[in-house]
């Protein structure tokens, strides 16, 4: 609508329409960009800076790019070589797993986002959804170690997006149920149980997660007897969840406290045990409530995934960042973090789009 | 609603909730101070009283919302103690409506009613909805079986809370303050369904300020204050000869 529509003077007083919120291109820029003096400089201000990046930005990535070039055709020209990309794909991705053996990596990889793919729909959280996970998850396992006739490939040599898939999602889906006990296990009026919780928690919380990563790989096998060994990605794996389950723990409390205490008494005075009342009736309504803090959480510990670099895991960052000691390729940083930037964001943005869709499939009040 | 009808007990003598000597304290605040009480199968108490007076403490500590710490209570031969397998026993033999519903949220109007009977009386899914619909029939909602709590009204609501507990075919049912949180207008259809209720021979203790209510339904009124029961009778006696002078105060008050 390009002119405003004009409101009948007088109408029934009973049923008189909401007044028309629709006011045209020129009239909306009027109303939010150049409503006054001061707002109208500062849409002038952050105009002329766009101006400024975008166009230039565009001509490096896109108009005078390098896409499939040699390191050398990519220093002679002067837009962005995305060739270091293309050129090292298959390490980036992959790392050090065996040349000719990367189609299983990859096709672990991709069985992953199906699944994923599927499980996101409720309309698929059935038991049998539980199995498809199972079978999934042992060809996964099978397709990366070997073994039943695949030539069978160390962990050492894991790395890439298989690696920090393995850990986010490993570590995610195991340390939220972890959490959730937790939580309970802080509000219980059991004493053992409810110190364990506070201590635990609260221990966890105070020391950074690199430090667990630290103490993982370092100080955890002098306690083993001599000659065991621990697989290090297990380890990793391990300290990702126990820290990722003492933040989930804190926000699901949060979650339990909001409950209205009514809904604790209903459901005891229908004679449902603690167990019930929790799961059938607290636990849907709380962890409801704590949807878009729970997945902050697991954004960030996502990403805090990265972090293993430091007991030299090869995971994404950890291969992009080994691509560009090459000396071939030295130099085009820029480019090569701009692509693990876009794989990090992609997932995390897929993770957040899919907590407000969740939220509002939930909601039951309308 | 026949006074007359309501007034007969269609009582064997024996009595389903006992209440011997029993103290209750929040931290140091006494709440409720040797409360005796016997309540016969089929009988129909309405408790009456200031608000703060320990009536709806009273009624909780009936199916172990609140803990008693002195004295005895026995509900249909069973007696509270700490023993969790007495209090889930109890729980579900009686039912209780809430000021404010407390329905489930999240679950459906007919989740809401299969829910106890499915998980607590282990009853098969199939029976269990056709009892609910049974007792959303009576409760005259049947036709919102498949909305969500927050899309009634807060009458529907607690006729709704009202049908969740009779769906476990509880021996009493337990009202704390049933109508005060509905507008105006709701209270009746409440109201008409505990009648109803009555005429069938549940027995009930309602915590309650609707005199009207009483009058016609109740076999005895209780009137508590300061934590304890300062005088009962029958309603007509109740209302008409009032012994004590806060019952008159309080009566005089409520009545204007």
């Amino acid at each position: 609508m390009a002119t405003m529509e004009k409101t009948p003077h007088r109408k029934a007083a009973n049923s008189i329409r909401p007044p028309a919120t629709s006011i045209g291109v020129i009239g909306w820029m009027r109303a939010n960009l150049f409503n006054g003096w001061l707002n109208s400089i500062l849409t002038l201000v952050v105009g002329y800076l766009l101006l400024l990046t975008i166009p230039s930005f565009v001509k490096w990535a896109f108009i005078n790019s390098n896409w499939f070039t040699t390191s050398e055709q990519c220093k002679a020209g002067s837009g962005a070589c995305w060739s270091v990309i293309t050129a090292n794909i298959r390490f980036i991705l992959f790392g050090f797993y065996p040349h000719q053996l990367q189609w299983r990596p990859l096709l672990a990889v991709l069985i992953l986002i199906l699944l994923l793919f599927f499980s996101q729909n409720r309309k698929y959280w059935k038991k049998s959804l539980a199995y498809v996970w199972l079978l999934g998850l042992f060809s996964m396992g099978l397709l990366l170690k070997g073994g039943l006739g695949l030539e069978v490939v160390d962990s050492d040599s894991w790395g890439g997006l298989p690696l920090t898939l393995l850990l986010s999602v490993f570590g995610l889906t195991a340390a939220y149920p972890f959490g959730v006990i937790l939580a309970l296990g802080r509000q219980s009026d059991m004493p053992v149980i409810k110190s364990f919780s506070v201590v635990y928690i609260e221990l966890i919380r105070g020391v950074p997660l690199i430090s667990m990563l630290f103490m993982s790989s370092v100080v955890f096998p002098l306690f083993l007897p001599e000659g065991v060994t621990f697989n290090k990605i297990l380890r990793a794996q391990i300290a990702i969840i126990l820290f990722t389950a003492a933040y989930i723990a804190e926000v699901v409390r949060g979650g339990l406290q909001g409950m209205n205490r009514g809904q604790y008494e209903a459901a005891e005075s229908l004679g449902l045990n603690y167990f019930q009342a929790m799961r059938l009736i607290i636990l849907p309504q709380a962890l409801k409530i704590v949807i878009p803090p729970s997945m902050g959480i697991l954004i960030s510990a996502f990403k805090d995934t990265s972090l293993v670099v430091i007991i030299a895991l090869y995971d994404l960052l950890k291969t992009t960042q080994t691509t560009l000691t090459d000396p071939k390729w030295m130099g085009f940083s820029a480019e090569a973090y701009l692509f693990v930037a876009l794989i990090y964001f992609v997932c995390c943005y897929a993770m957040s789009n899919y907590s407000r869709r969740l939220e509002k499939e939930l909601d039951t009040s309308l | 609603m026949n006074p007359q009808a309501a007034g007969q007990k269609n009582v064997d003598k024996t009595p389903i909730i006992t209440i011997e000597n029993m103290h209750k304290w929040y931290g140091e605040f006494h709440v409720l101070k040797d409360v005796n009480l016997t309540v016969d199968r089929g009988e129909r108490i309405v408790i009456c009283g200031p608000s703060g007076s320990g009536k709806s403490t009273l009624i909780r500590c009936i199916n172990r919302l609140e803990e008693h710490q002195r004295g005895r209570i026995v509900v249909d031969g069973t007696e509270l103690t700490n023993d969790l397998k007495n209090i889930e026993k109890i729980r579900t033999e009686v039912g209780m409506v809430f000021q404010h519903f407390n329905l489930f949220p999240h679950l459906t109007i007919l989740e809401n009613l299969t829910l106890g009977p499915i998980w607590v009386r282990k009853t098969p899914k199939k029976e269990a909805e056709e009892r609910a619909m049974y007792y959303l029939e009576k409760v005259r909602i049947a036709e919102q079986a498949k909305k969500f709590p927050n899309q009634l009204s807060g009458g529907q609501q607690q006729r709704v809370a009202i049908a969740r507990s009779l769906c476990m075919k509880p021996n009493v049912m337990l009202f704390d303050e049933p109508t005060s949180a509905l507008d105006p207008e709701m209270v009746k259809e409440v109201l008409d369904v505990m009648i109803s209720l009555a005429q069938d021979g549940m027995t009930m203790l309602v915590v309650s300020h609707e005199m009207g209510f009483a009058k016609s339904v109740a076999h005895r009124v209780l009137f508590m204050d300061g934590g304890e029961i300062l005088e009962q009778n029958t309603p007509e006696e109740f209302f008409n000869y009032p012994q004590h002078d806060r019952t008159k105060l309080f009566l005089s008050q409520i009545l204007d």
